[in-house]
């Protein structure tokens, strides 16, 4: 009975390490999804904490009857295996298993079981998706610390949860800086393109979708590098340890493919962090009509012709891809000596919190632009920051 | 990984069996004939009688499982499996057809049917060590194929190796009796044909009187568990004993005898102490490479191997020499373990004398 022990031991240790930090995160309102691998996995923890190592190895079984190519409940198939001919040491007891190998598949066992007890509830939205506009019919959320990625649809302006998927992010974590650090970028992105499938390797499995970085906050903060997807995994494995990438963000193919179906190229928003802010639907909903009123001041003094409360909405630092502050100004100034009225009109914003240290909103719509001697209608993205505890303009430019 | 295949201890039955179909032994060959002929490596000759028993006694179980081993020996794995299905069909009581089919498809790397096979021999006698014993290796080599699916690794090889190496093992027990046949199994007599005159030699040769005996298998104490439910078979077994053959025969101990028995003993114990140059120094220059690899290659290949982490141990026992001019011919049991592989197999090395030292020219498993 000794190695029961030993294993069930094991199992209490990764148990520890996912229900330690995530106790708090719990609601009495209930989880909202119970998809994936993971409500699985859970359960075979718990058996072999509970020493039912028979009930264990069945639902190993059935878990890999669904996900044959799925390491981690190959690893743990072998422990319960090895636990009826012989005492287990640990998590892992393959013999000649190089201990980087199951340390990695261990860490991905606590990444997926802290993720799915620390699942958010129907009432918690992430900070980030203050806005989408009507046509983004979804937003993607990152979550790099938890391996997380979650799929949100839009349902008139509120997000609402549709899925979430363990992921593999940069090999040396996240906040991405320079060519080749092998980090993930933490920001607000959106999908670009599909690289076509003929042009993919077998690494990057089921399809592969790149991302602005560098954005235009990330190129006013000297960011650099490029090249960073979101794109599925080789076909001799499910999934990849949670930080094993160059920075690109990696799915199980199964997983990308239900993301790509949803996928608006050049619309749907990525919003990586490295942990998560979750907010009460109340919360949310105050952060949004902050801004919302802040965006509407600024174009109703922008209309008003009066140009000094109008820049008095731009920040210190303000800064657009021509213009300085002061040249920003002068070059206001001098426009509106000409006008008699402004109109401005604005359509399809999106409002997204940058989920970075610093207090910032990327915003972007489509403008209407009518004066007596001008129409105009272009895209248009803004960085709101907080200066002196208002919302300000740091960049304004096309979108 | 060893499997201990015929460790059969046959039950009451079975030898009640196997005397009544013993003493009227007419026209038709009997068993300990056909043991006989296997012994001597006569296996067309051995099927071929044993057939004739089956003529007259179709049914007879003893025959049909002697049979079985006679079929695996000859590689007839299919016809073997088919057999012992057969059998246990018409005997579902009887642990050991299902014990020898678990080995046949664990030798196939089926160890899923391996693992099925073993858990109906304990469903019928739940104290049947040896099927316990082989199911731990079971999920043994399961749980490795788990591991290698989890984490890449390429151990395929060596396993397909040390699946092979099972069934020289297999086959080397019955066809050589000295040291496979536990000490304490009298009761072999019927199940395992080969393995019976063996067995009588050994019964009584727990204290080890001949080299061979010296070492016990280190299953035998899982087998001695089993004991109890087998022991009315015993009286049986004292009378089905008695076949004239002896093995272990006394060797003349002749110098070169005893120096190619020194190599082979410094060899094992160069192996143990992980010396790698000293193990390699055992070979002749003109050594045969498994596989015929470049020498350099198979030097670096146990290189590695025997570097690994841990502790390895390599026993031999029951070395036979077998001396002519400078060449010699060693057949051993080498028991080997290390951190990840146990296995007890028969070996044979090729000697040859260069300037008055005894090297290894070949090295094969199996008699």
């Amino acid at each position: 009975m000794k190695q029961l022990f030993r294993i069930g031991a094991c199992a209490a240790l990764i148990l520890g390490a996912v229900l330690g930090t995530s106790a708090s995160a719990q609601s009495p309102k209930g989880p909202i999804s119970d998809g994936g691998p993971e409500a699985s996995l859970s359960k075979v923890f718990k058996d072999i904490e509970a020493r039912r190592l028979d009930s264990a190895l069945e639902r190993v079984d059935a878990l890999l009857a669904v996900y044959p190519n799925f390491r981690l409940a190959h690893l743990i198939r072998g422990d319960l295996l090895l636990a009826r001919s012989r005492p287990l040491t640990g998590f892992g007891n393959a013999p000649t298993a190089p201990p980087e190998k199951v340390a990695e598949l261990r860490d991905e066992a606590i990444a997926r079981l802290q993720a799915y007890h620390a699942r958010p509830t129907k009432n918690q939205v992430p900070r980030y998706l203050l806005q989408m506009r009507p046509d983004q019919k979804y937003a993607i959320v990152v979550d790099t610390k938890k391996s997380r990625l979650y799929l949100y649809a839009n349902e008139r302006g509120r997000p609402r949860f549709v899925a979430d998927y363990y992921i593999t992010h940069g090999k040396e974590g996240a906040k991405k800086s320079r060519e080749g650090d092998k980090r993930t970028p933490l920001g607000v992105y959106h999908v670009v393109s599909e690289v076509p499938k003929k042009k993919l390797t077998d690494f990057y499995g089921s399809g592969a979708f790149p991302i602005n970085y560098p954005n235009e906050y990330d190129r006013l903060l000297g960011r650099a590098g490029h090249g960073i997807w979101l794109h599925g995994v080789p076909r001799d494995t499910m999934s990849r340890p949670p930080k094993a990438s160059d920075g690109c963000v990696v799915l199980a193919n199964a997983d990308l493919q239900a993301l790509a179906s949803r996928l608006q190229l050049g619309l749907t928003p990525v919003i990586i962090s490295d942990e998560v802010e979750w907010l009460s639907l109340d919360d949310w909903q105050q952060e949004r009509s902050a801004l919302q009123g802040q965006i509407e001041a600024w174009r109703r003094d922008w209309e008003s012709g009066d140009t000094e409360r109008y820049l008095q909405h731009y920040a210190e630092k303000f800064t657009s891809d021509s213009a300085t502050r002061t040249q920003w100004g002068a070059r206001k100034r001098a426009i509106a000596k000409g006008k008699t009225w402004v109109q401005v009109r604005l359509d399809n914003i999106s409002m997204f919190r940058d989920p970075g240290q610093e207090e910032m909103v990327v915003v972007t719509f489509d403008q209407d632009y009518r004066s007596n001697n001008l129409k105009q209608r272009d895209g248009k993205r803004q960085y709101w920051i907080k200066e002196g505890g208002k919302w300000k303009i740091l960049y304004e430019g096309q979108a | 990984m060893t499997f201990r295949p015929f460790r059969l201890s046959l039950n009451a039955l079975l030898a009640a069996l196997l005397v009544a179909s013993a003493l009227p032994a007419a026209a038709e060959p009997t068993l300990a004939e056909v043991q006989a002929s296997m012994k001597q490596g006569q296996l067309p000759a051995a099927l071929e009688k044993v057939d004739q028993i089956l003529a007259v006694k179709p049914k007879d179980a003893p025959a049909r499982f002697t049979k079985g081993i006679i079929l695996t020996e000859m590689n007839r794995q299919n016809d073997a499996i088919a057999l012992y299905q057969k059998l246990s069909e018409d005997y579902p009581e009887l642990p050991e057809p299902y014990n020898n089919l678990a080995v046949i498809y664990a030798s196939q790397r089926q160890y899923e049917k391996a693992k099925a096979a073993l858990e109906m021999a304990i469903r019928t006698h739940p104290a049947y060590a040896t099927a316990h014993e082989n199911l731990g290796d079971v999920y043994a080599k399961l749980a490795s194929q788990a591991y290698d699916k989890a984490l890449q690794l390429d151990s395929a090889n060596t396993q397909a190796q040390t699946k092979l190496a099972v069934i020289r093992d297999l086959m080397g027990s019955n066809s050589r009796v000295p040291r496979t046949a536990p000490p304490s199994k009298p009761v072999l007599v019927a199940a395992a044909p080969a393995a019976a005159p063996a067995a009588a030699a050994k019964a009584p040769a727990k204290t080890p009187e001949t080299p061979a005996a010296a070492k016990p298998a280190p299953a035998t104490p899982v087998v001695a568990k089993a004991e109890p439910e087998k022991l009315p078979a015993k009286p049986a077994a004292e009378k089905a004993a008695p076949v004239p053959e002896k093995k272990a025969e006394p060797k003349p101990d002749d110098k070169a005898q005893a120096e190619a028995r020194k190599l082979v003993e410094n060899w094992a114990a160069a192996w143990s102490r992980k010396d790698v140059k000293a193990y390699l120094n055992y070979y002749a220059r003109d050594f045969e490479t498994p596989g015929g690899v470049p020498r350099k290659t198979w030097e670096s290949d146990r290189q590695l191997r025997i570097a690994k982490p841990g502790p390895i141990r390599v026993e031999v026992d029951d070395l036979n020499v077998r001396v002519s001019g400078d060449e010699a011919k060693v057949r051993f049991r080498q028991s080997y373990t290390s951190a990840n592989l146990k296995s007890a197999t028969t070996k044979t090395l090729v000697l040859v004398k260069r300037d008055g030292r005894w090297l290894i020219q070949q090295e094969r498993v199996g008699g």
